[in-house]
């Protein structure tokens, strides 16, 4: 097995990075009770760019994907959403401010129509914001995924994994984001629809100009559409760099892509 | 089922099928196991896997269809019979119970085969006691199997996804199977914890175990897998050698997609 000293020193691999800053993370460092998960995270989403972020299980992805969403509280570092500090702020409110998250296990409204599913997303908005969305945003969410639009009737829970992620993915955009949260979108799903939920991701992001923060255990998938890789060891970043140069470092071939 | 010695099957499924309403999420599909084999079963979203499962270890009752378990009828059973005959489980999102250690969690399958009832247990008389640390051994014993000795004194809540996947194998694999089905284990793991659970897979198959897969992971079913059956809307669309099936058109077309192929 093999596995990337984070003690080593943090190693930045070249390339270039288009686009401005949307979301900067600075030395975040996040703890259960005595258990350290994040040891002084810092990384940065840019507009109109998939950022990926890979590592083992017990890395630490989930527990920064929270924090940045303030589902859990950092106990050091702060996180900026177009230079406006978020951390300390509660998560209702920063869903307010243009981040929504499709969590893992997707977590949706079990015995709730895939219509209410999608309105809840909406939760968050004012109404006229919320009218604004009915209009513009369902369209396109219809677009990526059509089958939310022939089951708008059906109970989420007795769809296919596969459409219950199209949802979950469906519900996040309806809260008009600029950026996009995912843990793991690729989990339970079948080769083929893995790759139109990654084709369907890179669609959001250059078509709705959201920019996407993206937890993957299949680094296959989502180095195809990553523009920016961190990976993330015992809570530290131990390496990151453009999709390009990290797809072609020796550890990411024998750790995550499976030699 | 043409090659097949019938007495060497440990699972026979004859013709099952299961409908809900009007959706046949598993219809008339026949396949068999051989005892000491590793096979798996893959298929779209939808297709009908995790009821194929859920149908086998008793959760849903078949519409039709034979389901012999060590040439035994067991078409029907409930989960609790099922289990008791040695055929055991994991869930896709494990099923655990999260404020209990990850310890407690396994003793829970240690105690299909415990002898001590819910009296003795509950005044902890002698023999119950004594049980109990022979369980609590059992169960850390099945932790050290999987790895994961080190977690034993934490919650599941703590655990990430990956490890609770583990728990799950720790906890099928404390009620002592012959059968072992496990539904999506490599599911959120990183490539070289894949790695580390092929060569558990391996190794409980050394001890004579005997294990059905349902995954996703095409490198992992590729190369564990002695045999392949492919489910498409509830039907058997192809069975064979994972070459036989990395080639077959329908796969492609239904699962594989042409650029994994």
């Amino acid at each position: 097995m093999m596995q990337i000293e984070p003690d080593a020193s943090v190693c930045k691999l070249p390339g270039e990075r288009a686009g401005e800053t949307r979301l900067v993370v600075e030395n975040l460092s996040t703890f259960y009770g005595e258990a350290q998960a994040l040891n002084g995270v810092s990384l940065e989403v840019r507009t109109h760019e998939v950022v990926a972020i890979l590592g083992s299980n017990g890395a630490g992805k989930t527990t920064l994907l929270k924090t940045i969403t303030g589902l859990l509280a950092p106990r050091a570092g702060t996180v900026f959403f177009d230079a406006e500090k978020i951390n300390g702020i509660p998560a209702h409110i920063i869903i307010r401010k243009g981040i929504a998250s499709v969590p893992e296990g997707r977590e949706l409204f079990g015995t709730m129509t895939v219509w209410d599913n999608l309105l809840m997303g909406t939760y968050s908005l004012s109404e006229t914001e919320r009218k604004k969305v009915l209009k513009s945003r369902l369209d396109v969410i219809f677009g990526l995924f059509p089958i939310l639009n022939k089951r708008l009737k059906q109970k989420a829970e007795t769809m296919s994994g596969g459409e219950q992620q199209m949802l979950a993915v469906g519900r996040a955009l309806m809260a008009n984001p600029r950026l996009l949260v995912l843990d793991e979108p690729s989990l339970g799903l079948s080769p083929v629809l893995v790759a139109e939920m990654m084709r369907a991701l890179k669609r959001i992001c250059i078509e709705m100009e959201v920019s996407l923060l993206l937890v993957e255990q299949n680094a296959r998938a989502a180095l195809k559409i990553a523009d920016y890789v961190y990976v993330l060891e015992r809570g530290e970043v131990v390496l990151s760099g453009t999709c390009v140069n990290v797809i072609s470092s020796p550890t990411i071939q024998a750790a995550y892509l499976g030699g | 089922m043409e090659g097949l010695q019938t007495d060497n099957l440990l699972l026979d499924v004859r013709g099952l099928s299961k409908h809900f309403g009007g959706i046949k999420a598993v219809e008339d599909v026949t396949f068999g196991i051989i005892k000491g084999s590793i096979i798996s079963m893959i298929g779209p979203n939808g297709a009908g896997k995790s009821t194929f499962i859920n149908v086998v270890s008793g959760l849903y009752t078949p519409d039709t269809g034979k389901v012999q378990f060590e040439g035994e009828d067991v078409a029907g059973l409930p989960a609790h019979a099922m289990a008791s005959k040695r055929l055991s489980r994991t869930f896709q999102l494990e099923e655990l119970f999260s404020s209990l250690t990850v310890l407690e969690n396994v003793m829970v399958g240690c105690h299909t085969c415990s002898s001590s009832g819910v009296l003795s247990c509950g005044f902890s008389v002698p023999f119950a006691r004594k049980e109990e640390k022979r369980l609590q051994a059992e169960a850390m014993e099945c932790l050290r199997e999987v790895g994961l000795e080190e977690r034993a004194y934490d919650t599941i809540s703590q655990l990430p996804l990956g490890e609770r996947k583990l728990v799950g194998i720790a906890r099928a694999l404390a009620m002592k199977p012959k059968l072992l089905m496990l539904d999506e284990p490599a599911g959120g793991l990183a490539a070289h914890e894949v790695e580390r659970l092929v060569q558990l897979i391996y190794a409980l198959r050394e001890q004579g175990l005997t294990i059905f897969i349902v995954e996703h992971n095409m490198p992992f079913v590729m190369s564990l897998s002695e045999r392949i059956v492919v489910l498409d809307e509830g039907k058997k669309i192809a069975e064979g050698i994972p070459d036989q099936v990395r080639s077959n058109e329908r796969v492609i077309k239904a699962y594989l997609g042409e650029e994994v192929a």
